[in-house]
């Protein structure tokens, strides 16, 4: 199993959510995060005291696959979030050592 | 320690308690000479509470007491909304805290010696003893049946009520230069001690007849000053003690390095829209009656705060090429800052003129000066306050108008109506000058003094872990937002 870590514009959002549904992805969890990258901050004023702000807020996916469809999901991530623009965000993966279902304890693929 | 607070804590239940009694006690009626108020009874059959029908006037009484309401309102929520919003995101309650104990705390200094202290007749200098604890303000039984002393055509204690109004914001107002790193244990006796050793003997001053009353017909350097709602004796006092205290205090930790942008405009936003609200009964209320004069102080409130907010939104334009909405709310109470002292004694477009005066200065005030002197005012209590108070005052000076108030028995009063008039001299621009001086020498002297005591004894300022871990656990041990 791996694991799946899409940090996103906020605005696509609803385009990845809707195009992971479509390929049949069961469930995600949804946080909001700031952070930077290539992308720079901005300038706010507040009365005459300047603050660089270089944290921008960002939405973070994070879902749960089978490693045989984790390059399928990358691709519609990829697909759906992009924009041409700096700032699109990243995905990271990692292996998922374990899983488990908590209503029911199944555990493993089943629980994916 | 604990011990020690215990102590405290008997000894002011105690104190409570005597002056309680003596409140209630029924009492032989003290022959009253004050100018102020006036005992008025009518005989009557009827056992409850008599007043002369024919001075008191309901709609006086009932705009006057909105106009308390309205005051009220504007120390909590008003300031207390504009203020946190502003500061970061653990001091939120600290802020609040601070307004709105205030508001318990002043109401009582006012009640048992504050009022008395403003309003007793005295000298020139202080009131007197004679209303400690409301006597001579509450009803009495006099000659067989309960009277209310009277002020005018308004109860007496309608009038405190009003006033207490004042003394309840004026403190709450320099809360904005030490925020986010005073000890509110410290705060506390500061306020009181700053009440009565600077708020009421400024009131008294200004408002019970002392040193700078107003007098007509006196030479222009000596007349007194024109305040008609509070510039030199709220804004002034509280401006100049803020930045006394901001110097005294020091910088928060992290000031000038670490970033600390206001946590939620959004209260700021609704916090200045209900001080704009509140200000009518500020100002229109401080004429003691629902008149003419009231609707004209009414008018020139408005459109104080309607140039002042442009007008900073416009520098902010000009030099940024944003309008800020922080920029726009602290305009319209620069503005408002501005006309107080002006407000019945101005027309309406001299109000607008003075606004948007206001917005200009203060919108330096508080970029360019504060940068480049480096205080940490956080919350620019100096700069809108305590600028915009000295500049209304003078102002005053210039646009005052007979037309609108004729306190000068037939004389001109402003600047620009006694140069119109050919009556250079009689203008109040200099008492206004020496009154404003005055008034900053009094705020800043005994601010001084009492925070350099206090620092020796109490201390100040938190300690350093306190100021991050953020008043709102340090001090009152609770947390604003809890959101999970």
């Amino acid at each position: 199993m791996k694991k799946i870590e899409a940090i996103i514009r906020h605005f696509k959002l609803e385009d990845v959510k809707n195009a992971l549904s479509e390929q049949g992805v069961r469930g995600m969890t949804i946080t909001e995060v700031r952070g930077f990258g290539r992308q720079k901050g901005h300038t706010e004023m507040y009365r005459g005291t300047e603050y660089e702000v270089d944290l921008v807020p960002k939405i973070k996916i994070e879902i749960a696959v089978a490693a045989e469809k984790c390059q399928s999901v990358i691709d519609t991530i990829v697909r759906s979030a992009g924009t041409g623009q700096v700032g699109d965000g990243k995905i990271f993966v990692s292996d998922l050592t374990q899983a488990v279902r908590i209503r029911t304890g199944e555990a493993g693929r089943d629980a994916v | 320690m604990r011990n020690t607070k215990r102590r405290y804590g008997v000894l002011i239940v105690g104190l409570w308690a005597v002056l309680s009694w003596q409140a209630c006690a029924p009492d032989v009626k003290a022959e009253s000479t004050d100018e102020v108020t006036s005992e008025v009874s009518v005989p009557q059959p009827e056992a409850e509470a008599q007043t002369d029908a024919a001075v008191l006037d309901t709609g006086d009484n009932a705009w006057m007491m909105t106009s308390a309401a309205l005051v009220l309102f504007m120390t909590a929520p008003g300031l207390a909304l504009f203020y946190s919003g502003l500061v970061r995101k653990k001091n939120v309650l600290g802020v609040m805290m601070q307004c709105v104990f205030l508001m318990g705390l002043m109401s009582v200094v006012w009640a048992l010696w504050g009022y008395s202290l403003a309003f007793g007749e005295g000298g020139t200098w202080l009131g007197n003893f004679d209303h400690v604890a409301l006597r001579g303000v509450q009803s009495e039984w006099v000659d067989g049946q309960p009277v209310v002393p009277m002020s005018g055509t308004i109860p007496t204690l309608t009038f405190m009520l009003f006033q207490g109004m004042f003394i309840v914001i004026t403190p709450a107002l320099i809360c904005g230069a030490f925020a986010e790193r005073m000890k509110f244990s410290t705060m506390v006796v500061f306020m009181i001690l700053w009440a009565t050793l600077v708020y009421c003997p400024l009131c008294h001053w200004v408002w019970g007849g002392g040193l700078l009353a107003f007098e007509a017909g006196q030479p222009t350097v000596s007349a007194g000053a024109l305040d008609f709602a509070g510039g030199t004796v709220v804004h002034i006092s509280s401006g100049v003690s803020a930045l006394i205290c901001a110097l005294l205090i020091g910088k928060r930790l992290g000031h000038g390095s670490e970033p600390m942008p206001p946590h939620n405009l959004t209260y700021t936003a609704v916090g200045a829209a209900m001080l704009w609200v509140g200000w009518f009964g500020f100002n229109a209320g401080s004429e003691l009656a629902a008149d003419g004069i009231a609707a004209s102080a009414f008018a020139v409130t408005h459109f104080g705060a309607a140039a002042g907010a442009l007008a900073w939104a416009g520098m902010e334009w000009i030099t940024r090429g944003k309008p800020s909405i922080l920029g726009t709310c602290s305009g319209l109470v620069a503005g408002l800052v501005c006309v107080t002292p002006a407000a019945g004694f101005v027309q309406p477009i001299s109000g607008m003129l003075m606004g948007l005066a206001a917005g200009v200065v203060c919108f330096f005030a508080c970029t360019a000066i504060k940068n480049k002197f480096g205080y940490d005012d956080s919350l620019d209590a100096f700069g809108v306050h305590g600028v915009g108070g000295t500049l209304g005052a003078i102002l005053t000076g210039v646009f005052a108008t007979r037309a609108v108030n004729d306190i000068g028995d037939g004389k001109t009063l402003g600047l620009i109506e006694a140069v119109a008039a050919q009556t250079p001299g009689d203008t109040v621009l200099v008492a206004q000058i020496i009154a404003t001086a005055i008034s900053w020498v009094l705020a800043a002297v005994v601010t001084f003094i009492l925070l350099k005591v206090l620092d020796a004894t109490m201390g100040l300022r938190v300690s350093q872990e306190e100021e991050i871990e953020g008043l709102d656990f340090s001090q009152h041990g609770e947390e604003g937002y809890i959101f999970i």
